[in-house]
């Protein structure tokens, strides 16, 4: 819903999923730059959002058996789901579904290698809560403005990626590149510089990554689990020699000892992350996610960001802060400029809508139809972003879950106006753009919408025309073109 | 009838001249049906993630097959036969390629081996934009595909093509067209919280409104246009949902996406392009041996979908009328990584099949004994090295299917030594 302040409405949508009632008191009365600190700064409120999944007043789950969101994919995406709409730290999920994108990480390879129930786990488990190490998705959620070279690493070595890029099978004799290729393309400072010859030793230096089963356990077991094993015996210990030089220094990784060699690894990757390139490349991804994606990104913007990116560490937290206090982020021209992903739109709608009676499982194959299946990126490079979200089938779907939801909020929908607002066609407009916020429409839209609540009879407030009306409004408004935009 | 209305027109403002009624979907049934009196249809088949072409077409009889592959080679005793190339070396296809063999056998299949490029992308995505662009020196900007469909008489049908699966494409980028992608007809309806003529009042207030956005909100009006395309389509789409195939489709979503196109080829709804794709060929490790294992599942996909596909238009008397042609980024290395997998290599593989088709094998096998003077192998004997620009296998289907002058719509004359398959 609209706080009456374009500034904080754009911080919400952009570093967040849009506002709630209860999202707005947490920032009464705030500054603007004390309202990026709280976003920024989420260390400080709990992360107890998991607590109140099945409570009344919060946006249902739908159960089959048992809730298991750390071994049941759908469950998993449920709960990522329910966290986008009620969590109390709006920029740690936005920033999850950001690296979630970049390291393009699918569950169905996954899956497929090591079953369902392990898969799951891989992507989705919550530290503790079954055996074995977070899932990537949790991973990328607790890590996600920590340093970007800790998160690379991390992501090295984190079983789903090992599994998805082929890391796990990747030994001495005859290495593979599936990883070493990724991790210089898509991961850190892209194509262009590097060579194929660079893939081949960057493949070297990974010889060994690999994992390994926990003894005793069967597959389906939801306490069996796989971890991170550096496998001594498998690392090509010799020298690797690249084009360009490593964290400043010579061209080559000396040849190591077995037992020291996952050093390879990390000097490797240190390199990449705090590379000036890897700098940049990340702050042409973060304007596009969180300033524009309608204008390419602004070079001085680029140094900027790379600049506090490289002074900090490569920790993001920093980065965040700068950016969102930036003029290029606080200027009216790039409120709603960007094509919201299916996963923003979803949520949003849900979060202005309402969502008493209303289950996040009914938004699963609605987001698949959108063309965003979370934990399912099309592939490594992650899902096809701007305008590519909007295909027909695309657009199509997202008017119907707009249909949907208004449908099953109909009648919340229709009580939520004041005596006063039924009383004219033109207030119950004006109420209903104060719950939803689209782009700002021109009058022409602004005459539809209304001649929409006019057709079909005199205007009269009654019970039957509001709960038709409200709902058709709702739906209008949230499948416009309009709404589309962050 | 207004035949001056150009598509560009149609996206930026032109849609206000028929969005007042449910007038639109009929009007551009018309178009369709004239547009598609050729009757003529192109089904592209993406195998995305780099396929193995020597793993698809394989040469049995090739030690270095064998040697360089220890794990994962396919026995020669496995391969189904399909004779020899014009270099005179034998090929077989992989074993659960029984489907693609049978259609070979019938005449309607080509294998154009070697095909590829000049200093080939090994990254998937640069390599599949310069597949899409039809220019190694340049992935970005439009595709052959779209340059083909604005190319076409305006106003351009919003279904004259149809992409199957929900990503975006380079080969379909065009300046005038946005080539809908609908994964699922069944879904492909219009939806309200209302019933009756409330619905229907909505419905109109939703066409109005997607219509309103003039060219001075160039953003707003690109996703308007894919709200109109989808209320103009929304009834031609939908008669896809009750076809009834003549034949059985593996319950995969490759065979579905293409029963779905045998569906609208046989309902005549005036799509000429379809884009179908199916992926999991980035097969860095686990390709399996003996002719079992990832790989043989891929092929299983491939070539029991296609043939479903094939017998269904056969069936129907539509395989006359019917091209698909397949293709892949990139082959992949030639040795096998320890993975029992094969990283990204160079040339690769096209196939086209079909009624117009003059099957057989054209091009020829590259020697895989990596000695230092073998051309048919570049980077130091990893990878096979293309033999047929890709472009001219482009050149073929546009010019003598599509009825298109390909050197205008692949910006040069790539019909010299174009494989003759059509």
């Amino acid at each position: 819903m609209q706080s009456g302040d374009a500034l904080l409405d754009h911080l919400f949508r952009r570093a967040g999923f849009g506002a709630s009632a209860s999202d707005l008191q947490a920032v009464a009365g705030m500054s603007y730059a004390a309202a990026v600190d709280y976003f920024v700064d989420y260390d400080k409120q709990p992360d107890d959002v998991d607590s109140k999944i099945g409570l009344p007043d919060y946006v249902s789950v739908t159960t089959r058996g048992q809730f298991s969101p750390n071994t049941n994919i759908d469950d998993a995406r449920q709960r990522w789901l329910f966290r986008m709409v009620h969590t109390r730290r709006p920029l740690q999920e936005k920033m999850a579904l950001f690296w979630h994108n970049h390291f393009g990480v699918g569950y169905s390879k996954v899956a497929g290698a090591v079953g369902a129930v392990l898969g799951t786990k891989m992507m989705a488990n919550r530290a503790g809560e079954t055996p074995g190490p977070q899932g990537h998705y949790e991973l990328v959620r607790q890590m996600a403005l920590g340093r970007f070279r800790d998160l690379l690493i991390a992501v090295a070595q984190d079983p789903a990626m090992l599994v998805f890029l082929d890391g796990r099978t990747n030994t001495r004799a005859r290495p593979q590149e599936n990883f070493g290729r990724e991790v210089m393309e898509l991961f850190t400072w892209g194509i262009g510089h590097y060579t194929e010859a660079d893939v081949y030793a960057a493949a070297r230096v990974f010889t060994g990554w690999n994992l390994r089963n926990v003894p005793g356990m069967i597959a389906n077991d939801p306490a069996a689990y796989q971890e991170f094993l550096y496998n001594a015996a498998q690392h090509e210990t010799t020298a690797k020699t690249f084009t360009f030089p490593i964290n400043g220094g010579s061209n080559t990784i000396p040849a190591r000892a077995a037992a020291s060699g996952m050093q390879d690894g990390i000097d490797f990757m240190t390199s990449l992350a705090s590379h000036p390139d890897t700098a940049r490349r990340l702050a042409q991804k973060l304007w596009n996610f969180f300033v524009s994606d309608l204008d390419a990104p602004n070079p001085a913007f680029v140094d900027a960001v790379a600049d506090v990116y490289r002074r900090s560490d490569t920790e993001m937290r920093p980065v965040l802060r700068f950016i969102l206090n930036s003029s290029w982020f606080t200027q009216s021209g790039n409120f709603n400029a960007r094509f919201s992903w299916p996963a923003e739109f979803v949520v949003r709608s849900i979060k202005e809508m309402g969502w008493t009676g209303f289950s996040v499982d009914s938004a699963r194959v609605p987001l698949t139809n959108m063309g965003q299946t979370l934990f399912e990126p099309p592939n490594v490079a992650g899902w096809q972003l701007g305008r590519a979200w909007f295909g027909t089938g695309q657009m199509l779907a997202r008017m119907n879950f707009a249909a949907t939801l208004a449908a099953n909020q109909k009648f919340n929908l229709a009580r939520s106006f004041t005596t006063t607002d039924r009383a004219q066609a033109q207030r119950v407009l004006n109420a209903m753009l104060q719950r939803l916020t689209p782009a700002p429409y021109q009058s022409v839209e602004l005459n539809e919408l209304l001649g929409y609540l006019n057709t079909g009879g005199p205007w009269t407030g009654s019970e039957t025309q509001m709960n038709a009306k409200a709902a058709g409004l709702a739906r209008l408004i949230a499948g416009s073109g309009e709404y589309q935009f962050v | 009838m207004a035949t001056k209305v150009t598509r560009r027109e149609f996206i930026r403002g032109g849609v206000a001249a028929f969005t007042v009624s449910f007038a639109a979907p009929a009007f551009l049934v018309d178009i369709a049906r004239a547009q598609g009196a050729v009757s003529r249809n192109l089904v592209v088949i993406y195998l995305a993630g780099g396929n193995d072409a020597l793993s698809t077409v394989i040469p049995y009889t090739d030690p270095f097959y064998f040697s360089r592959r220890p794990a994962i080679a396919v026995p020669a005793g496995q391969v189904l036969q399909i004779g020899s190339d014009g270099s005179g070396k034998a090929l077989g296809l992989h074993p659960r390629l029984t489907g693609l063999q049978k259609i070979f056998n019938e005449g309607h299949l080509a294998i154009v081996q070697r095909a590829g490029y000049a200093n080939s992308s090994r990254s998937h995505f640069q390599g599949t934009d310069i597949w899409g662009t039809a220019d190694p020196n340049n992935s970005g900007g439009t595709g052959w595909l779209g340059r083909y469909l604005d190319a076409l008489p305006s106003p351009i049908d919003p279904l004259a093509a149809w992409n199957t699966s929900g990503a975006t494409y380079r080969a379909l980028t065009g300046t005038t067209i946005a080539v809908p992608s609908i994964t699922n007809p069944a879904g492909y309806s219009f939806a309200s919280p209302n019933a009756g003529a409330e619905a229907i009042n909505e419905r109109n207030s939703a066409i109005r409104l997607a219509s309103a956005a003039g060219p001075d909100r160039p953003n707003l009006a690109f996703v308007n246009t894919s709200a109109m395309e989808a209320f103009a389509t929304l009834d031609r789409v939908g008669s896809v949902v009750s076809y009834q195939p003549s034949a059985t489709y593996p319950n995969n979503g490759f065979a579905q996406a293409l029963r779905t196109v045998a569906g609208s080829i046989a309902k005549g709804i005036g799509t000429r392009v379809y884009w179908v794709q199916t992926g999991g060929f980035d097969t860095h490790s686990g390709q399996g041996n003996a002719g079992g294992g990832g790989y043989a599942t891929l092929m299983s996909t491939v070539g029991d979908g296609i043939l479903a596909f094939y017998q269904d238009l056969q069936n129907q008397g539509l395989l006359n009328s019917t091209l698909m042609i397949q293709f892949s980024e990139f082959g992949r290395r030639i040795s096998e990584n320890g993975s029992q997998g094969t990283d990204h290599g160079a040339g690769g593989l096209m196939m086209a099949i079909g009624g117009p088709v003059r099957g057989g094998i054209y091009g020829t096998a590259a020697d895989l004994n990596p000695r230092p003077d073998n051309s048919t192998l570049e980077n130091a004997g990893g990878d096979v090295t293309y033999e047929t620009d890709f472009r001219s296998v482009y050149a073929k289907v546009l010019d003598g299917w599509m009825g298109a002058d390909s050197t205008a719509i692949l910006g040069g004359n790539f019909r010299v030594n174009a494989p003759a398959f059509i």
